[in-house]
């Protein structure tokens, strides 16, 4: 499989990347090249195969639902770009 | 004592545990040796000189009262990507742009709580993406090792050669170091760097598919990545979460063990954290290997791989046959197809765990149009070309219609990866021996490898298998080519038998050495 242009205009606009004409481009390219290399998985017979979903045989932890943590509001918010009163300040979203 | 930084861990350990020196003293030895040495490697971001002389000076009172942790007093280079406390942690990137986290890794929490003193923070490739640590927002890493070309020297004879050796007719052999810069590896080339030019007694990395055991291979010092689950990965920026694990680079094999016995733990704030007791790694070092069972596989042997690489592979056969053990041949059939299923499955958890920066929570932030603007323009401000890439790559594979075709084929192939080793594991095979990269270290912006993002990609080819199958993997210095660049061996073991790797990587060392760059710097 390969992609065009307009499918990498596509994937960096989900990806919320703004690319330029020749970004994309480029893109374009370096995408088609990696597609490429990984297409070879394809000639693996995999019938019969479980998908992989964790490398370790283990339990999932669980613990207490317990609050074990918080009242730093300040602590999260002190590296926002800009905030007010512990609040995180963003462009207006609804109109 | 002459230079204070030429001192392992081990043996800057005992002398100030006997108080033959101070912390204060080491320290300050090693935030000289980095202002001399840093403008021309490039391997610190930031330098925590005053934070490190109050850790010294605190890990100080403690010795004089003969008390302290396992590591009080050794100084420390901490990679960017880990989270510490009030000091800057951007994962080389911009988009991290001031970033200065409120919490601290679990890792350097117990490195901390041992004893230890930080330098700093140590560059990398940006957000761990790379192979050659070009791809970092504060520019390239330098390898202290140097390209050498060996020139005859016809000498008087009344003198004889100090340096190099002396021949029976007169002449003698001298290196001459070449100009040409070279790349340490990556992505924990500041990790792999400052160990090497003795700018730390060790340091912090991370591989997600070779980034401690390439880097360790390109600059002759030792990397391990331990078992999936080992290091808690709380408050370590994440890459790729189900292949991210965080080791040590140090200069031995003993200075290994001592830093991941320390780094390892149980954490209840990672669910991926395995909860089995951590061994005392150095205790295995100096065991014998006589019976032990010792795989070479077939698929590590690979087209256009230079002959040196076979040589140094064959040279390891034979120092742990003469050590005892026993070599057998064995097949991993799947091996090719790990680099392609990384390139997937990496890149498809990279674009999600990356989704976070956006110009919200922390970072940079660019202003846009309205909110999807500012997204777009923040990420398109703050990543670099590699790691767009690779958003890029990941949103795609993961976007409808594609997902069985390329995520899931991938996770089903990495069953077969892990399988593989399974079965080897089951008959019996003890290690697993295999070159540890499929070249030396490279130049500076090699033009093949800037054109073709895959061929950067191949460095990890012996690697990348051990990150897909969870394995814990050791490189040591084995020898240097024939340009004098070190080159590396790789062990990869069972899961949480990373004695078994300490142990016959210490078996490797004792037959090669040590190997120490030539200073230019």
């Amino acid at each position: 499989m390969s992609v065009d242009i307009k499918t990498v205009k596509r994937v960096a606009h989900l990806a919320r990347i703004a690319v330029s004409e020749e970004d994309a481009e480029r893109m374009t390219g370096e995408l088609n090249a990696i597609l490429g290399f990984v297409e070879q998985l394809n000639e693996v017979d995999v019938s019969g195969v479980e998908p992989m979903t964790s490398v370790t045989p283990m339990a999932m932890k669980k613990r207490q639902d317990v609050v074990t943590d918080g009242s730093k509001a300040a602590d999260i918010v002190a590296n926002a770009p800009a905030t007010e009163e512990n609040f995180f300040l963003v462009p207006k979203v609804v109109e | 004592m002459s230079d204070l930084t030429q001192l392992t861990i081990s043996q800057a350990r005992a002398k100030l545990r006997s108080r033959e020196i101070t912390a204060t003293e080491v320290t300050e030895a090693y935030l000289s040796a980095i202002e001399r040495a840093n403008p021309a490697l490039n391997a610190y971001v930031v330098v925590t000189g005053d934070k490190a002389r109050d850790m010294a000076k605190a890990s100080d009172a403690k010795l004089a009262k003969g008390e302290g942790g396992s590591l009080e007093g050794i100084p420390l280079g901490i990679k960017d990507l880990f989270g510490t406390e009030g000091v800057h942690t951007q994962a080389c990137s911009h988009v991290l742009d001031g970033f200065k986290p409120r919490y601290e890794s679990t890792i350097t929490a117990n490195l901390w709580a041992d004893g230890a003193v930080m330098l700093g923070k140590l560059n990398m490739d940006e957000f761990a993406m790379g192979s050659s640590n070009e791809t970092s927002y504060y520019g390239p890493v330098i390898n202290p090792w140097r390209r050498s070309r060996l020139d005859t020297v016809v000498m008087p004879t009344t003198h004889q050669g100090e340096g190099g050796f002396v021949s029976a007719g007169g002449t003698r052999t001298a290196r001459t170091l070449d100009n040409a810069q070279l790349v340490p590896g990556g992505s924990s080339g500041g990790s792999a760097s400052a160990v090497s030019a003795f700018l730390c007694a060790g340091a912090t990395a991370t591989d997600t598919g070779g980034s401690i055991r390439q880097p360790a291979a390109f600059t002759g010092t030792v990397g391990i990545k331990p078992t999936y689950g080992r290091c808690s990965r709380w408050g370590v920026v994440a890459f790729a979460s189900s292949l991210d694990q965080a080791g040590p680079i140090a200069r031995d094999v003993r200075d290994a063990a001592i830093l991941l016995k320390s780094m390892a733990s149980v954490d209840p704030k990672d669910t991926t954290s395995v909860d089995l007791p951590v061994p005392d790694y150095e205790a295995a070092i100096g065991r014998s290997i006589k019976g032990m069972k010792v795989g070479i596989p077939k698929e590590y042997r690979v087209d256009g791989m230079p002959e040196e690489i076979e040589a140094l592979w064959q040279k390891g056969i034979a120092w742990l046959r003469d050590a005892g053990a026993e070599i057998v041949d064995i097949s991993l059939p799947h091996t090719k197809y790990a680099l392609p299923a990384y390139y997937i499955v990496a890149p498809a958890e990279a674009s999600s765990n990356l989704a976070r920066y956006d110009g919200v929570r922390y970072g940079l932030r660019v202003p846009g149009k309205d909110i999807v603007d500012m997204y777009e323009k923040t990420r398109a401000a703050g990543f670099g070309r590699e790691v767009k890439r690779r958003i890029m790559i990941g949103t795609y594979v993961l976007s409808a219609g594609y997902y069985d075709a390329y995520y899931l084929q991938a996770q089903k192939v990495r069953n077969l990866i892990k399988r593989d080793f399974e079965n080897v594991f089951v008959a019996g095979v003890d290690v697993i021996l295999t070159p540890a990269t499929p070249s030396a270290a490279f130049g500076i912006a090699d033009e093949d490898m800037a054109a073709d993002p895959v061929k950067m990609y191949l460095n990890d080819i012996f690697t990348v298998t051990v990150n897909m199958a969870g394995l814990p993997g050791i490189a040591v210095p084995a020898g240097l080519d024939a340009k004098g660049l070190p080159l590396g061996l790789q062990l990869i073991g069972r899961p949480f038998d990373e004695e078994t790797l300490f142990q016959t990587a210490h078996v490797i060392e004792q037959a090669a050495g040590t190997f120490q760059p030539e200073k230019w710097w």
